[in-house]
């Protein structure tokens, strides 16, 4: 076993990374071990980059233990000025876990780009780089946090600097000099190389002609040298995509009831209604951040069904939603700082109302079927869709009715037939056990659900041919003996109904599709069954098994 | 002047049968459809659509509300409607987990006007259905006209405010040739209404082009003539 991480004490014993964890004790017989658990320490970091939304909507990890922000335009005076990049580094386990550290870096590097622009509303800039970087350093420090943090004009020379630097230096390029290589967080191998090659610090790398050293070394040194020495652009994907429009609030005094949050949100929802209306548009998506004073965010998002940028849909479709949370939200020691982001802005030309009301109809109806779908989850509330098959199980579609505004016609089925497709269709269709007068006959008689049906009327077959042309195989039938014959030695009305029934539903890659007859049957008491015998007799099976597919009314 | 003052009545296509309703289906109100067995679940559902269907011809929206272990049971298929007439556009399906759920979500779609017509599914004898939540159904379909049609399946009658009650049972059809399952065939019993008379029994048969229910014979049972008068026989199912 060895030592992964260590917290600020620990170091300071002279114990290191990498140590066996037997020799760590040794040295330290009082030494604390925790097992390192990574899926935890990723989860801690996301949490951090999620806090760190606050201070700029463009965040990146560096995992392992590092976290980059991108603050151009984040700070006044900055906005022309040449980029500078900080970066804060923690180094501490929290709550006594030893191998938990987090990097936090900062990076002023890129242009400002559309989406941050809004961000500007924000009622507060930091008046200086460094006064927002002990900001940050503030509020991670009490959330029990040790950090590092540089700021540099790439990302990757704050997280390098942050990682690294050991000396102060004058300038931020004699800083980059000075750093060790493993700066450039090269493979084990070219930095073995390097280092034979007595090539300790960026500055001896810095100077020398690039060609020699991408043939010695490999091309992938070249690379990171040009990025770390800001030769070549690069910016960080922020975790989230900026979002369209983003309002903010901070408060000096936390807000510390959930009905307070929900008022600002409201305030929030019609400045974003002011920006809306300016821009001919609606938003179909809210989503309301609500930042904890101690670091902890929680999101709540609504959709509508239609654009809208009426305050008043928001506000409500907040309540909904807040009202059905499953784990309510905690305020804790108080919000300070909340935002509502509109990811997408859709055009929404101003409306008269008609004179018959029936746009007001359409829009009530969609308001419901928003409110619904918020407080019950969207995938409870659904609309059909036709589907361009014959398989009848896959015939039609119910997506989430907030996506489906406009109702998409039906075909119609044929004049003059009584109905040929049930009202309750079973999915998976279900087994039964058919006694016919020959084996590819009609039904005469039929076992589901332990009670004996007569048939005394019928009509097929309906023949259903499976979709030869998705799967890989030659539709022709090759008579697979196993496929679907009850495991020896069983009842067949035992057989494990599902899982045969799911080959049914769903045939495997490579297995052959079985044709389906189709029996429409009335029984003595007049209840009318849709059944399928599954697979022709002789041709593609020769024991086929039946099940009832659906009932009609 | 409240819309339910006078309820709206959609004549059924059966002249006997809206003579005992005083007209046909009423809009606007809350009517209660018992499946006689759960085996006749899928026919209760039929009906239901088909009084949406004479009710509100229109394509106004309806709502379906049923319970997720419904769907265990049997979905309700977009085409299997399509087949008795109804657009699936018209449907908004609603999947709710618990019947709870299900009456607290009723209620909200009754009261929006927007709706036309909800069809409330329930399956067994939940507790949260009582006569205070029908009553609370009951007035918000008066209140905004929506027609609301409760549709229980495997659970027995409790006492309701709903403006009718009816039991409805499979029936063989009318065989086509070649002995064919014929068009939707079911018994309907009439077993409560309020304000007017009850009883009766009629098979029905439904007419999908003409969107509209005819009237076949029951054998043995002699169909009362007048049965919108009061000395008519009560016929109990």
């Amino acid at each position: 076993m060895r030592v992964v991480a260590l917290d600020a004490r620990a170091l300071r014993l002279g114990l290191a990374p990498g140590l066996t964890l037997a020799d760590a004790r040794a040295r330290v017989p009082e030494l604390a071990a925790i097992d390192h658990d990574s899926y935890a320490d990723r989860l801690w970091l996301e949490r951090i980059a999620d806090g760190c939304d606050r201070w700029t909507p463009m965040v990146s990890l560096d995992p392992p233990d590092g976290v980059t922000l991108d603050i151009t335009g984040c700070v006044e005076g900055l906005l022309l000025a040449p980029p500078i990049s900080a970066r804060l580094e923690q180094r501490r386990a929290t709550s006594g876990r030893v191998g938990r550290e987090a990097i936090v870096s900062q990076d002023f590097s890129t242009a400002d780009p559309d989406g941050v622009r809004s961000s500007a509303r924000s009622e507060r800039l930091w008046s200086g780089e460094s006064a927002l970087a002990a900001d940050v350093e503030q509020r991670l420090t009490s959330a029990g946090l040790t950090i590092r943090f540089a700021l540099a004009d790439t990302p990757e020379a704050a997280q390098a600097l942050a990682r690294f630097q050991a000396l102060p230096a004058t300038d931020e390029a004699q800083a980059i000099r000075r750093l060790p290589i493993a700066a450039l967080r090269l493979e084990e191998e070219p930095e073995t190389a390097l280092r034979r090659a007595g090539l300790k610090t960026i500055g001896d790398l810095a100077d020398r002609p690039t060609a020699p050293l991408a043939a010695r070394f490999g091309e992938g040194l070249v690379d990171a040298l040009d990025l770390l020495l800001g030769r070549t652009d690069s910016r960080i994907t922020p975790r989230r995509a900026l979002p369209a429009l983003l309002f903010e609030r901070r408060f000096a005094e936390p807000v510390a009831r959930t009905d307070d949050a929900l008022a600002v949100l409201d305030d929030l929802a019609r400045e974003a209604a002011t920006v809306l209306e300016e821009r001919h548009g609606g938003g179909r998506r809210f989503v309301g951040r609500l930042y904890r004073s101690d670091g902890a965010v929680r999101e709540v998002a609504i959709e509508t069904g239609l654009p809208t940028r009426d305050p008043a849909v928001p506000a409500r479709l907040f309540r909904e939603r807040i009202d059905a949370l499953a784990d309510p939200i905690d305020p804790g020691f108080g919000f300070d700082m909340i935002r509502l982001a509109v990811p997408a802005v859709e055009p929404l030309a101003a409306t008269q109302l008609r004179l018959e009301g029936g746009r007001v109809a359409e829009e009530a109806l969609a308001a419901l079927i928003d409110r619904l779908s918020t407080r019950l989850g969207r995938n409870r509330v659904r609309r059909f869709v036709a589907q361009g098959t014959h398989i009848p199980e896959q015939q039609a579609l119910g997506l989430p009715a907030v996506e489906l505004t406009d109702p998409v016609p039906w075909p119609q089925p044929p004049a003059g037939e009584p109905p040929l497709r049930p009202l309750h269709l079973f999915d998976p269709p279900q087994r039964i056990e058919v006694t016919a007068e020959v084996p590819d006959g009609p039904p005469r008689r039929f076992r589901w659900r332990r009670i004996v049906h007569e048939v005394v009327r019928f009509e097929g077959p309906e023949r259903i041919a499976g979709e030869w042309w998705r799967v890989a195989v030659n539709h022709l039938p090759d008579p697979p003996a196993s496929v679907l014959r009850p495991k020896p030695g069983r009842d067949a009305m035992d057989c494990d109904e599902v899982e045969v029934a799911d080959r049914v539903a769903v045939p495997a890659k490579g297995k052959p599709l079985l044709t389906r007859d189709y029996f429409r049957v009335e029984d003595v008491r007049g209840r009318r069954f849709w059944l399928f015998r599954h697979g022709l007799y002789e041709r593609e099976t020769d024991s086929p098994d039946w099940y009832v597919h659906g009932l009609f009314a | 002047m409240r819309p339910q003052d006078a309820p709206i009545h959609a004549s059924l296509g059966v002249d006997s049968l809206d003579r005992a309703l005083g007209g046909g289906i009423a809009r606007g109100r809350l009517h209660e459809l018992f499946a006689a067995e759960p085996a006749d679940g899928p026919v209760a559902a039929a009906f239901a659509a088909m009084l949406v269907l004479r009710a509100l011809p229109s394509s106004t929206p309806l709502l379906w509300l049923r319970q997720e272990d419904a769907e265990g049971g049997g979905r309700l298929s977009a085409s299997g409607l399509a087949q008795i007439g109804l657009d699936p556009a018209r449907l908004v399906l609603l999947v709710l987990r618990d019947p709870v759920m299900l009456l607290r979500a009723a209620a909200d779609v009754v009261r929006c006007p927007a709706v036309g017509a909800a069809v409330i599914e329930l399956w067994k004898q939940p507790r949260a259905l009582d006569l205070t939540a029908s009553r609370r159904l009951e007035m918000a379909a008066e209140e905004s006209g929506v027609t609301a049609l409760m549709l229980r399946v495997d659970g027995d009658p409790i006492p309701s405010a709903a403006h009718t009650r009816w039991q409805v049972s499979s029936a063989p059809s009318i065989a086509l040739e070649a002995d064919a399952p014929g068009h939707p065939a079911f018994d309907i019993a009439l077993l409560r209404q309020r304000g007017r008379p009850d009883g009766g029994r009629w098979r029905l048969e439904w007419d999908r082009e003409c969107s509209t229910f005819r009237e076949t014979p029951i054998p043995g049972v002699v169909v009362p003539a007048a049965a919108s008068g009061p000395e008519a026989p009560q016929l109990r199912a």
